[in-house]
């Protein structure tokens, strides 16, 4: 039949087409081993901070997944922290559960909030459903502080999280203690988390994802359930961020509401565009930044910490619109050529 | 030589299309021009790289001033008007509100009165329209508006992008004639750009035949009626 | 009755604040089609500049109207310098230089300023209106109320003001007649900044200073330009005042709300208006961008 022919799939189509791209092993080898020893080398306290930056990494790349991929647009990811972080405070608190069940709980949580919030703001172009994130953010501090959830929340005090102890073979065996302990859940759940997006970036759903963003349109008429990936994403999104949010209730043993503002949001915004939107490794190097840039910038002036973020921001702007993962991106390729001439 | 406007080379391009490929024209002190051409071949093109609309390279000179270091307010200011394509009136404003605007860089404001009342007079409809949003007009009166408006500059040179389109014969036919007239009374030189070859040919005294972005054909509008490639394709007769 | 009255008369005063906000919202969006996220943080910094003259001597109508002047000033130079280049660039570029905006003014008030929640002095006399309201909340009213319709007239009668309107309308034919855009731009957010100063400095003396003070306001005013439609500036303003009447309401009459869920009355305004009546309830069509 003359339409078998026509249909056939020429033989040398690139298989990186088909397949997605690879896992590049050796750098992610490099790393997982660099992120074992680090503990070992370090202070507690370093420690607990790389766990913290492991924490924001997580978020950031749910909020990554939402922007960088999918071209929707969040101000609001405070809030999905805050119901993480809550979920796990609450089951601790008031239920006894154990820690470690709370944090895929917390994460399932926030996918319902994220793709229930997501289902009606998907009909918001780009720029409303900022909007509508941006009011989320500012008023879940004050949902939470409420007299009328107080019981459950704790009001405007919060509530505490008890850690229990490291396993005692643990603890006999690998020098184990509370820091290390928690940092390598931390770093074991980040790895988990990451290649689960690599997976979802370079699969048929991802390519989905990105062509909504690209064109929703022409998504749109290619069959795409445009309106079913968007609030998915966004449940996803809130997912990520929700298990950062109880990781980082259970780490820090305390939740209350100030800890959620929606300078929370800002603070991850910035992560995101400094690591670089659309680049999954990017938002390790925005944890990182988040965490330290406060740091550095307190030395200099206490509060001025904002102001040098939005400085960075805007800079970021005209400078490298790809973030620090685009940088490097440009960086290498430079790096390539310049060797690539010397061999030749 | 008294060419009001001399046109050297002038190249446009959308990005990193190039759309025309170095015209070389001029218009005459008070007369009409008009520039002819099939779909895409780069007549708004040439009227928007005069108004500096697009991205542009060459020479554009009005009375030996040149316009291309300027932006597109300030052309305008120099005495180009440019009645756009698809008439850009300002929809949700009143018609006379859209006049007193075609004289925002004016500060007479008697002038501005006169002015006022001879495109009334010109257009007697649009008096009638004065209150009227221009969103609500009909095709025929937005095209007047939009012509009474770029008069409004007392221009020196007026850019007309297919005044024609999307009009009754009957409208059109008194539309250019209302052109015709001003011509004659105010001196104004015009740079017409239509499909309709015939009727822009009646009114204008000088044409260019545009392909793909290049003059293929000059010369007076009788020699151009005369041009066995412009009556196949372009009169189709 | 008395209490209705108190809390219609609280919510027309309150709500001339959100219909500032919601005007300079509005001004910005039909300039550049976006939001201005920063747009309470440039209002609280005003305040700030205004409290400092005051500190340092300055009587308070002088630092009033050199404060408007100021933000005005500030308002150009930000267009100028900062969103000029990105005339073309992505959505997600500009909300970031929003945000960077908020985060530089927040943080910088605190750092100038401290933390600390300062009062601010009221122009007007002390007591109140018949018992019913504030003298401040009848004055902000009044000075609210003449700088709309200025806003309004300079906008209807004056050359510029029309200029400005054409040139967010149709900027292609606008500056087809003339008018530089860039500098109407320019014009929008000093304009917008100015406007946003008067709403801080009417407010603070209620809700004190400090650098967030103006968080769940901007809120309020975005509420506000969403429900009056963010295309019509009118329709900005009218929303303003009726979501300030709704915001005391809720408070008064919904025990479940009070005082302590306010901004999530805006949350679900704006989210309730954006789904069901996305042009607001006095605006236009929006075109949207896909």
């Amino acid at each position: 039949m003359a339409s078998d022919v026509e249909t056939q799939v020429p033989a040398q189509t690139d298989t990186r087409l088909v397949s997605g791209k690879k896992i590049p092993f050796k750098w992610v080898a490099v790393f997982i081993i660099l992120g074992l020893f680090i503990p070992y080398f370090v202070q507690g306290y370093v420690a607990f901070q790389g766990t913290l930056i492991m924490i924001y990494a997580v978020a950031i790349l749910g909020l990554n997944l939402l922007t960088g991929f999918n071209g929707q647009f969040s101000l609001g990811h405070s809030a999905f922290y805050a119901i993480g972080a809550y979920t796990a405070a609450v089951l601790v608190y008031h239920l006894d559960w154990p820690v470690y069940a709370t944090i895929p709980v917390g994460g399932l949580v926030c996918f319902v909030a994220g793709f229930l919030f997501g289902l009606p703001a998907l009909r918001l172009e780009g720029l409303y459903l900022a909007l509508a994130t941006f009011a989320l953010g500012v008023a879940v501090p004050q949902i939470l502080k409420s007299s009328h959830l107080e019981e459950l929340t704790g009001g405007v005090q919060g509530l505490d999280v008890f850690r229990p102890a490291v396993p005692e073979f643990l603890v006999n065996n690998l020098a184990m203690n509370m820091d290390r302990w928690w940092y390598f859940i931390a770093f074991f759940v980040m790895l988990f988390m990451f290649w689960l997006a690599w997976n979802l970036i370079n699969s048929r759903s991802g390519r989905a994802m990105m062509a909504i963003r690209d064109n929703p349109i022409a998504a749109k008429s290619m069959g795409i359930n445009t309106s079913l990936y968007k609030s998915l994403t966004f449940g996803l999104s809130a997912f990520y961020t929700g298990i950062a949010g109880a990781m980082a209730a259970i780490v820090i043993e305390f939740v209350a509401p100030d800890s959620f503002t929606f300078q929370l949001s800002i603070l991850l915004f910035i992560g995101l565009v400094i690591g670089g939107t659309g680049s999954i490794w990017g938002s390790i190097f925005g944890g990182f930044f988040i965490l330290f840039v406060p740091n550095f910038a307190e030395e200099i002036s206490t509060g001025l910490s904002y102001a040098v973020f939005g400085v960075i921001l805007i800079l970021v702007i005209y400078v490298m619109p790809s973030g620090f993962a685009g940088l490097v991106n440009i960086l290498s390729v430079r790096f390539k050529k310049l060797f690539g001439a010397k061999t030749s | 030589m008294s060419h009001l406007l001399e046109v050297t080379g002038l190249e446009a391009s959308y990005g990193h299309t190039k759309a025309l490929h170095g015209l070389d024209f001029s218009l005459d002190q008070g007369g009409i021009t008009t520039i002819l051409g099939a779909n895409g071949a780069g007549k708004t093109t040439t009227l928007r790289a005069i108004s500096g609309m697009v991205a542009r390279k060459g020479e554009v000179k009005l009375n030996g001033t040149s316009l291309m270091s300027i932006g597109t307010a300030d052309i305008t200011r120099q005495g180009v008007a440019h009645v756009p394509e698809g008439r850009g009136t300002f929809v949700r404003m009143s018609t006379e509100d859209n006049l007193k605007l075609g004289a925002y860089s004016r500060t007479d404001k008697d002038g501005i009165l006169e002015d006022m009342e001879r495109v009334f007079s010109y257009f007697p409809i649009l008096k009638q329209r004065r209150g009227q949003q221009a969103g609500t007009l009909s095709g025929g009166e937005a095209q007047m508006l939009a012509v009474g408006r770029a008069l409004m500059l007392r221009p020196k040179l007026l850019l007309l992008d297919e005044p024609s389109f999307g009009l009754a014969p009957l409208i059109v036919q008194e539309l250019f004639e209302i052109l015709k007239r001003i011509n004659e009374a105010e001196g104004v030189s015009m740079l017409l750009v239509e499909q309709n070859a015939a009727l822009a040919l009646d009114l204008a005294d000088q044409a260019y035949l545009l392909e793909t972005g290049n003059i293929v054909i000059s010369g007076t509008s009788e020699s151009i009626l005369e041009n066995e490639t412009v009556r196949r394709s372009y009169l189709g007769y | 009755m008395d209490l209705f009255l108190q809390q219609i008369l609280t919510g027309l005063a309150n709500g001339s604040i959100y219909a500032c906000l919601a005007l300079a919202v509005v001004m910005i969006y039909q300039a550049i089609d976006h939001f201005n996220f920063a747009q309470g943080e440039m209002a609280m910094f005003s305040t700030y500049i205004c409290w400092a003259m005051i500190h340092a001597g300055v009587p308070y109508w002088l630092a009033f109207f050199l404060t408007i002047g100021i933000s005005f000033l500030g308002g150009v130079a930000i267009e100028r310098i900062i969103f000029k280049p990105l005339h073309n660039a992505p959505v997600l570029s500009h909300i970031i230089v929003f945000i960077g905006l908020l985060a530089i003014f927040n943080s910088l008030a605190g750092a100038i300023w401290d933390h600390n929640i300062k009062t601010f002095p009221s122009p007007f006399p002390e007591g109140s209106f018949e018992g019913l309201i504030g003298m401040h909340e009848v004055g902000m009213f009044f000075v609210t109320l003449l700088l709309l319709l200025g806003i309004f007239a300079f906008f209807r009668f004056t050359r510029i003001g029309m200029a400005m309107q054409a040139a967010a309308a149709n900027p292609a034919s606008a500056e087809l007649v003339g008018i530089r855009i860039g500098w109407m731009l320019a014009l929008g957010w000093g304009l917008a900044a100015a406007i946003g100063a008067v709403a801080g400095m009417m407010i603070a003396p209620i809700v004190f200073l400090d650098p967030n003070m103006m968080l769940g306001i901007l809120l309020y005013g975005f509420a506000a330009a969403i429900v009056g439609g963010i295309s019509s500036p009118g329709g900005a303003v009218a929303g303003g005042f009726l979501v300030g009447v709704i915001e005391n309401l809720a408070g008064t009459y919904l025990p479940a709300i009070g005082s302590e869920l306010k901004l999530t009355v805006a949350l679900v305004l704006i989210v309730a208006v954006l789904l069901f009546k996305p042009n607001g309830l006095f605006g236009k069509t929006i075109v949207t961008r896909v």
